[in-house]
């Protein structure tokens, strides 16, 4: 079992993990009368790799969801950095350096990929609206420096043939990279990640996992992923959280969770009378 | 100095740089496109790189005549590292990147590397990989360090360090490389590279400064390359070709080299970058057109109208006018107008706008794809070549530009036809020997330095233009004694475009069969046109419209070849569809994209016997490896057809 009360752990493959960067307390969320989420806490570390994984309806998405801001929880409270993270609307979430990618993919379809990834620094750019607008001298100059981030990562996940490709005419494993490529060119501290290999084959999927690996290698960047295939999310993560009906059943690292009686049951399917 | 003295010095590839560096010292020798934008350095910039890394190699302790590999796509730190590693005395061996571990095993094994430069984490894998099984290898150096970080260093650099360390220790290394540098002449080596090998092993052909440096001057001479010429580095640096046209050519006539930045943004880059000097296989050209035609085919009538008129005219005159031929006045109006309208612009897509010279080599080109990029106004030209000849054996003078031949002689070059009908050849490019391998230099080249290509062929009477007709070793006889020249009916299938790869078999039988591989581009936008649903290549490959198809096709090339008294035996009987595409990685072909002729015939043997006993449908099993190495299995029924064939014999009765 990791030991959570020390500052971090060193990882199977040698990797060092710092200490905790966001803690969930007790959270949960209603919609109306039914719970999403009942009463789950766990944390996430700088620097590892952290999975969500749970059956269909399981409340993986919501938990994304609350962490990026996008839904209040009723009870319970998130700390991030040692504080306790105020309400928030999502884009101040963003600017504190959390990023995030979607289920279904949410680029600007009729925008270049080149555009598409530009809007993921917006949040970083310090010009006013008006002088961005009449591009004067302080606008031009920012946006020569965010283009070169942007370039970075362009070279970085390998999407130079398509940079000035509608992003409408791209097959779906392109679009799933490019909307990786925005949300990392916001330089997130915290990576979200919302089953980024869904719907792929098994090549994008070995493609995408070693860009995920090589986003934490590279950058140290935190990630927090919801994964469908097993086999991924035993490969990439650390440490694994397990949701059924909104509750949180399982977490530990991979092995751990494999030989979990609850998450096998879950996962296999035993009646839920309680 | 006089002239002469200064011709004299110039006999190794590090002193034409020095050369270039003080006499086009502010020119700009390379670009590359970096993070979107093309970076570039002059002739002054890049010596000063070359020096640097040549100062790191003795640093790490490179020695005289150690064989450095030197792995990666074309970069222009690779190509410095080259010369670098040419200054310090060593030999660069540069390796088919996309070669994968065991064939690369054997390189390095043959050639004793001390040192491999690697151009990513990818191939650092694949040569860590190696040093399981190859001991000699005591540095890797690496160019690009993403996903590097955690590998152990002890025995590894970045190239960038390398350099780094080399401008530290200057004062220490200078006299020592000065040394080496001057010690180099036109007898030491400047290259190895190992030919593809059609049949059995690679061989490691040694090519001299002599060899390297005459072959470029004469070739340079012949098209009137300058300084002020551009070209685009994106074949693999392992080919001898892309060493005479970056290094040998470019180093003496002082043009830029570009470099892409990266092999999926070639076409685009070709655009930015407008070369005026381009050589591309014909399977490049043959895209390029399949992707026009492609698109003209979705255009709006207007424009598709516009586009077949002026196109029609081209081919009309517009081979002639890019001849200097006499055109009339109308025609050449015409011909003005086209180009405003459809020429120009369709030039400007593709990048060839300024081309002043191209070439294409190594397969035979399809008569309508050759005479379309001419008819446009591009000068587009044949050669033929090999590694032991420093490419340039015959070459197409402006002027003298057909289809059909490969040209005369290029300058410098002997060429003689044995009885046999092989094609011998003598120069100053003639490599120097097959390295380790006394036996099959000696089989080769002569004591009187005459080279035996292996090909079949002949002088044209009257134009003195050399055809090649086949292999010599694959031209071969039927039962009934007459002539098989399975190339020659290859090509005819290959000039379809919806045919990529066809393979004939008939030696010692009494009729000939084909494998047709089909053209998934060109095959399945037809497909989409006629609305037939597919999932797969195997799939395609065994829709009966797609096998009428490619019938009637195959019935063609019969009708043609009947034609030819002396070939009218190599007709196609029956022909099936492959269920899989020849792939390099399951050593079908070389990486060069040769088919291996005795390999697909024993892998697929089962098929063949199908073809000839009459079969109508084979079960086969077929082993099939990823690109990540792992094998699989393919399973299919294949479709056997029965192809009409023209009674060569009674035509010709009939025509006389």
């Amino acid at each position: 079992m990791l030991d959570n009360t020390q500052d971090g752990y060193v990882t199977a493959d040698g990797r060092q993990i710092g200490p905790v960067v966001l803690e969930l307390k007790n959270i949960t969320l209603r919609f109306g009368g039914v719970e999403a989420i009942k009463n789950i806490s766990f944390d996430i570390r700088t620097g590892e790799i952290r999975a969500i994984i749970g059956p269909n309806g399981a409340g993986k998405s919501s938990m994304m969801n609350v962490i990026s801001g996008f839904y209040v929880p009723q009870e319970g409270e998130i700390i991030y950095k040692g504080y306790k993270r105020a309400k928030m609307a999502p884009y101040q979430v963003a600017r504190t350096g959390i990023a995030r990618t979607f289920q279904n993919i949410a680029l600007f379809e009729g925008m270049s990929v080149l555009d598409n990834i530009m809007t993921g620094r917006m949040n970083l750019m310090k010009s006013g609206f008006l002088s961005q607008a009449m591009w004067w001298g302080k606008a031009s100059r920012e946006e020569d420096e965010h283009r070169e981030k942007v370039e970075k990562v362009i070279d970085f996940l390998e999407i130079q043939h398509i940079r000035k490709t509608p992003v409408a005419r791209l097959p779906y494993g392109l679009k799933k990279r490019v909307e990786l490529a925005r949300a990392l060119a916001a330089e997130p501290q915290i990576l979200l990640l919302d089953e980024p290999m869904a719907g792929m084959n098994v090549e994008e999927k070995e493609d995408m996992s070693r860009f995920i690996l090589d986003v934490n290698d590279e950058f140290g960047t935190t990630i927090v992923l919801i994964e469908h295939d097993m086999g991924v999310v035993m490969d990439l993560s650390d440490r694994v959280v397990v949701m059924d009906y909104g509750k949180k059943i399982g977490d530990g690292t991979p092995d751990e969770v494999r030989n979990n009686q609850d998450v096998i049951d879950a996962y296999l399917g035993v009646s839920h009378d309680e | 100095m006089t002239t002469n003295a200064a011709q004299a010095a110039l006999q190794s590839v590090p002193a034409l740089l020095a050369r270039n560096a003080s006499q086009w010292g502010n020119l700009t020798a390379y670009r590359e496109k970096e993070f979107g934008i093309w970076q570039s350095w002059t002739w002054k910039q890049a010596a000063d790189e070359v020096r640097s890394m040549a100062l790191g190699f003795l640093a790490l302790g490179m020695a005289k005549g150690d064989h450095v590999a030197i792995i990666g796509r074309n970069r222009p730190a690779l190509y410095w590292s080259m010369v670098a590693a040419q200054s310090v005395g060593a030999i660069p061996v540069a390796l088919y990147q996309d070669a994968v571990a065991e064939e690369m095993a054997y390189v390095l094994e043959h050639c004793g590397a001390r040192f491999a430069i690697c151009g990513d984490q990818e191939q650092v894998d694949k040569v860590i990989e190696v040093q399981e099984k190859v001991s000699g290898i005591e540095q890797i150096l690496y160019l690009d360090k993403r996903g590097m970080r955690k590998y152990d260093h002890g025995h590894m650099n970045w190239l960038e360090d390398v350099q780094s360390e080399g401008r530290a220790g200057q004062s220490r290394f200078e006299p020592e490389l000065k040394k080496r540098t001057d010690a180099l002449d036109y007898d030491s080596t400047c290259v190895m590279l190992y030919t593809s090998g059609t049949t059995g092993k690679p061989k490691g052909v040694v090519l001299s400064n002599r060899n390297i440096i005459e072959t470029a001057r004469a070739s340079c001479e012949f098209d009137k390359l300058t300084y002020k010429d551009q070209i685009l580095a994106y074949l693999p640096m392992a080919w001898v070709g892309d060493f005479i046209f970056s290094m040998g050519q470019a180093f003496w006539a002082g043009f830029c080299v570009n470099c892409p930045e990266n092999a999926t943004t070639m076409m685009s880059d070709l655009r930015e970058i407008g070369p005026t000097y381009f050589f591309a296989p014909p399977r490049v050209f043959e895209t390029m057109l399949t992707t026009v035609m492609i698109r003209m085919e979705d255009a709006g009538p207007s424009k598709k109208r516009m586009f077949d008129k002026y196109m029609a005219h081209a081919r009309k005159v517009g081979g002639d006018i890019l001849d200097g031929k006499p055109v009339s006045g109308g025609d050449k109006l015409k011909y003005r107008m086209g180009e405003m309208l459809v020429y120009g612009p369709l030039k400007n897509t593709l990048g060839l706008s300024n081309i002043r010279v191209a070439y294409t080599a190594g397969e035979a080109i399809g008569p309508e794809i050759f005479d379309f990029y001419r008819s446009l106004g591009i000068n587009l030209k044949q050669l033929y070549g090999q590694t032991e000849a420093s490419v340039f054996i015959t070459q197409q003078p402006d002027g003298e530009v057909r289809s059909d031949t490969v040209g005369v002689p290029s300058p410098g070059v002997e060429v003689k036809i044995a009885e046999s009908g092989e094609v011998f050849y003598r120069s100053p490019g003639v490599f120097v020997e097959y390295y380790k391998n006394p036996e099959s230099t000696a089989s080769t080249k002569d004591a009187e330095g005459w080279v035996a290509t292996g090909d079949a062929g002949f002088f044209e009477e009257g134009t003195g233009h050399l055809r090649i007709i086949d292999r010599a070793k694959d031209v071969g006889k039927m039962a009934d004694g007459s002539l098989f020249a399975p190339k020659y009916v290859e090509n005819k299938l290959k000039f379809f475009p919806n045919i990529l790869e066809a393979v004939v078999f008939g030696a010692g039988r009494d009729r000939c069969v084909a494998f047709i591989n089909i053209d998934l581009t060109a095959v399945g936008n037809w497909a989409e046109r006629n609305n037939i649903a597919y999932s797969s290549y195997q799939e395609l490959a065994g829709h009966p419209r797609v096998l009428g198809m490619i019938q009637e096709h195959v019935e063609e090339v019969n009708a043609s070849v009947a034609q030819d008294p002396m070939l009218s035996g190599c007709q196609i009987h029956r022909f099936l569809v492959l269920h899989k595409e020849l792939d390099a990685d399951d050593g079908e072909m070389t990486r060069t994209r040769k088919v291996r002729r005795n390999i697909v015939a024993e892998k697929f043997a089962d098929l063949i016997a199908g073809l000839y006993d009459g079969a109508e449908s084979v079960y086969t099993e077929t082993e099939v490896s990823y690109e990540d190495g792992r094998k699989g299995a393919l399973k299919a029924t294949v479709q056997m057809r029965d192809a009409k064939v023209v009674p060569g014999q009674t035509q010709r009765i009939a025509a006389e």
